[in-house]
C-alpha cells in the first residue's frame, strides 16, 4: 500500500555543503518500508520546481514512527529541501518501488556518494535477520562519504577514497577485501561504480542487485519517463525498480 | 441539496466531468492506493498501438517552469496484450474506461479500434492523432484537415461506440481540424494534446531529451488550452473535452465555462495522485457556494 501524507521534520544533520539528512516523524504507525524503497518528496514554494523529487529512504524507526532521508544537493529542488528546519512539514508519497530482496548469508553492500543512503536501512534489515553485512563505502575523499558513522553498528565497515583520506586509496572494486567470498552484492551509487561492481559480480557468478536512479515524474509507474533499457526492453525504474537484479541488466551494465 | 455534477459526452453518461488524461494515469491501477477510482467521471488509459512499442530512449522527461516536457513515444504493451492481460484486470473498475488509440498508419488505427470495439466494457475510444513524440503518424494525421478526416472516416467504419478524437495544438488553426473531424464522423473532440517544445542543458550543451523535442504539459499550457477549447466549442456542435494544465477545481471550471462538457486531468496526477478527487470535491463546493444546482448550467457560458 502506498500513501500520500504529511510528515514533520524532527531532525536535521548536514555533512559539508553537499549532503544533509532529514528525520521525519508521522503521528501514526508507519507502513512496512522495504530497504531500497523511496519517497516522492514535495518541494513547496519553489517556483522553478514543478515535480516531486524521488529520494531513497535512508532509515526507518518503527518505535518513533520516523523516516530519514539522506539528500545530496544537486539542483533547485534539493537546494530548497535543504532549507527545511525542525517543525516544518513535508509531504511524501511513499513507500514506492521494489526494494532489495535481502538475499545471501554473506552479503556485501557497496555504496558511493549519495548512494550510501538506502544501504543503512538495508544493513539494519540484514542485522534483524541475524546477518551482519560487510559495508564498503567509497567516495572521492572522506568528507564525500556522508553519514558513514551511522553504519558502524550494523556491519563490518570498509572504505575507499580516491585521495586516500579514508580507508584504502582507489576505487571500491580495488579494495583488498572486495573479493572475500561474499555470496550476494547490493550496490547503489554513481553509474560507473555500479557497473564495475555488477560486472565483477556477474563474472564471479555472485548474485547482485543494483539500485538505479533516473529522473522521474510520477514515481508510481504511470508516466513511463524514468525507464532503463533492460535486456528485455524498457522498464520503469520507479515501479519495476529502483532495485534490479544484475542478470536482467547485462546490456546496461556492459555499456 | 447536492449539486448535480453529471454530464454527457455523446452516449457516455459521466457521473462528473473529471476524467484522466491518457499517458498520465497508467491503467488506473497505479492510483488505486490513493483514490477511489469509482469517483472519477472516466479514465483514459495509456495510448495503445497495434504492436508492443518500446518508446524513445531515456532521457524522456525534462522539468520546465510550471510544466514538463515528455518524449515517451507511445511505449505500450500493444493491443493484443492490452485485450488479453490488461483489460480483464481493469474492466470492472466502477467508471468508464476509455482507450486512447494510436498508430502510424490508417490501417493500424483501424486494426486497434476494431479490436477495442469488441471489448464490452470499453464504451469509447480516444483517437490520438496528435502525439508529437513518434516519427511516423501520430501528429502527422492531426495537423492537416484532410488527413485528420481520412483517418476518422476510416475508424468510424470499424468502430461503432463513442469516438472521441484528440487534437493537437501544434497547428495554425485548430478549429479547421475540429470541423474536419466532426464532418468525418467524430462524436466528440478532446483538446489539447501536448505543445511541441524543447529544452537545453546549457552545462552539458546538449538537448534535455533524447529526441531533442518533446511535448510540453502542465499549468504553463493552460491559457493556450482554454483559448483553443473556447474557439472549438463555438465552432462545432459535438461535445468538447478540455485538457491542458488542469490542477485545481478552478482550472477545471475555466475549461467548463469556456465550453468543455468534460475535462481530463494529466500532469497534475504526477504531482498529487489525489488531484482528481480534490477537483471533483472542489467542483461540488463551487456549485454549493454559487447556488448552482446543475453543473451543466455553467458549461459554455462564455
Amino acid at each position: 500500500m502506498k500513501y500520500i501524507t504529511d510528515f514533520t521534520v524532527v531532525g536535521r544533520e548536514a555533512w559539508g555543503e553537499t549532503y544533509f539528512s532529514l528525520t521525519l516523524q508521522h503521528p501514526q504507525t508507519l507502513p512496512p518500508v522495504a530497504a531500497g524503497q523511496f519517497a516522492e518528496v514535495e518541494v513547496q514554494d519553489c517556483r522553478e520546481v514543478t515535480l516531486r523529487r524521488p529520494i531513497s529512504i535512508h532509515d526507518v524507526d518503527t518505535v518513533r514512527n520516523t523516516l530519514s532521508l539522506l539528500v545530496q544537493i544537486v539542483g533547485k529542488g534539493t537546494r530548497k529541501l535543504a532549507t527545511l528546519r525542525e517543525g516544518d512539514k513535508l509531504n511524501l508519497v511513499y513507500p514506492l518501488g521494489r526494494g532489495f530482496a535481502l538475499r545471501g548469508e554473506r552479503p556485501l553492500l557497496v555504496g558511493g556518494g549519495a548512494g550510501v543512503a538506502p544501504l543503512l536501512h538495508l544493513a539494519k534489515c540484514y542485522c534483524a535477520r541475524g546477518i551482519r553485512p560487510t559495508i564498503l563505502l567509497g567516495g572521492r575523499s572522506a568528507d564525500l562519504i556522508p553519514a558513514r558513522e551511522r553504519f558502524a553498528p550494523y556491519g563490518t565497515l570498509l572504505y575507499t577514497t580516491d585521495d586516500g583520506s579514508l580507508g584504502e586509496r582507489g576505487l571500491v572494486t580495488q579494495h583488498s577485501h572486495f573479493d572475500d567470498g561474499y555470496d550476494h552484492i547490493c550496490t547503489c551509487g554513481p553509474t560507473p561504480m555500479m557497473r564495475a561492481v555488477a560486472r565483477h559480480a556477474l563474472q564471479q557468478g555472485i548474485s547482485c542487485e543494483l539500485s538505479l536512479e533516473n529522473m522521474m515524474a510520477c514515481g508510481i509507474g504511470a508516466c513511463l519517463c524514468c525507464v532503463v533499457k533492460s535486456d528485455d526492453g524498457h522498464r520503469c525504474v520507479c515501479k519495476e525498480g529502483p532495485v534490479f537484479d544484475a542478470t536482467g541488466l547485462s546490456q546496461w551494465i556492459n555499456q | 441539496m447536492q449539486p448535480q455534477l453529471a454530464t454527457q459526452i455523446h452516449n457516455l453518461h459521466l457521473k462528473n466531468p473529471v476524467m484522466t488524461a491518457s499517458g498520465t494515469f497508467g491503467y488506473g491501477e497505479e492510483f488505486a492506493d490513493f483514490i477511489d477510482l469509482g469517483r472519477l467521471g472516466g479514465i483514459v488509459v495509456k495510448g495503445t498501438t497495434g504492436e508492443r512499442r518500446q518508446g524513445n530512449d531515456y532521457p524522456r522527461m525534462a522539468e520546465t517552469p510550471a510544466g514538463m516536457l515528455n518524449a515517451v513515444g507511445l511505449q505500450n504493451v500493444g493491443v493484443a496484450t492490452f485485450c488479453d492481460e490488461v483489460y480483464p484486470r481493469i474492466k470492472d473498475t466502477d467508471t468508464h474506461i476509455i482507450v486512447n488509440v494510436s498508430g502510424s498508419s490508417i490501417e493500424e488505427y483501424c486494426a486497434v479500434a476494431g479490436r477495442i470495439n469488441e471489448l464490452e466494457r470499453i464504451p469509447a475510444i480516444e483517437l490520438n492523432i496528435s502525439c508529437p513524440n513518434v516519427k511516423k503518424g501520430g501528429m502527422g494525421f492531426g495537423t492537416k484537415p484532410d488527413m485528420a478526416a481520412q483517418v476518422v472516416q476510416a475508424v468510424r467504419k470499424v468502430y461503432g461506440k463513442t469516438l472521441i478524437v484528440k487534437l493537437t495544438p501544434n497547428v495554425t488553426d485548430i478549429v479547421e481540424i475540429a470541423r474536419a473531424v466532426e464532418q468525418a464522423g467524430a462524436d466528440s473532440v478532446s483538446l489539447i494534446n501536448t505543445v511541441l517544445g524543447m529544452a537545453v542543458d546549457v552545462e552539458r550543451r546538449r538537448p534535455m531529451l533524447s529526441t531533442v523535442t518533446g511535448g510540453l504539459s502542465g499549468p504553463c499550457v493552460k491559457p493556450l488550452a482554454v483559448r483553443m477549447v473556447w474557439q472549438v466549442a463555438h465552432a462545432v456542435s459535438i461535445p468538447v473535452i478540455g485538457l491542458g494544465g488542469i490542477a485545481t477545481a478552478a482550472d477545471a471550471l475555466e475549461f467548463l465555462m469556456a465550453g468543455a462538457r468534460a475535462v481530463e486531468v494529466g500532469t497534475a496526477n504526477f504531482i498529487d495522485p489525489t488531484a482528481t478527487v480534490k477537483i471533483i470535491d472542489g467542483l461540488e463546493d463551487y456549485c454549493v457556494r454559487h447556488h448552482i444546482d446543475d453543473i451543466n448550467d455553467i458549461i459554455g457560458i462564455i
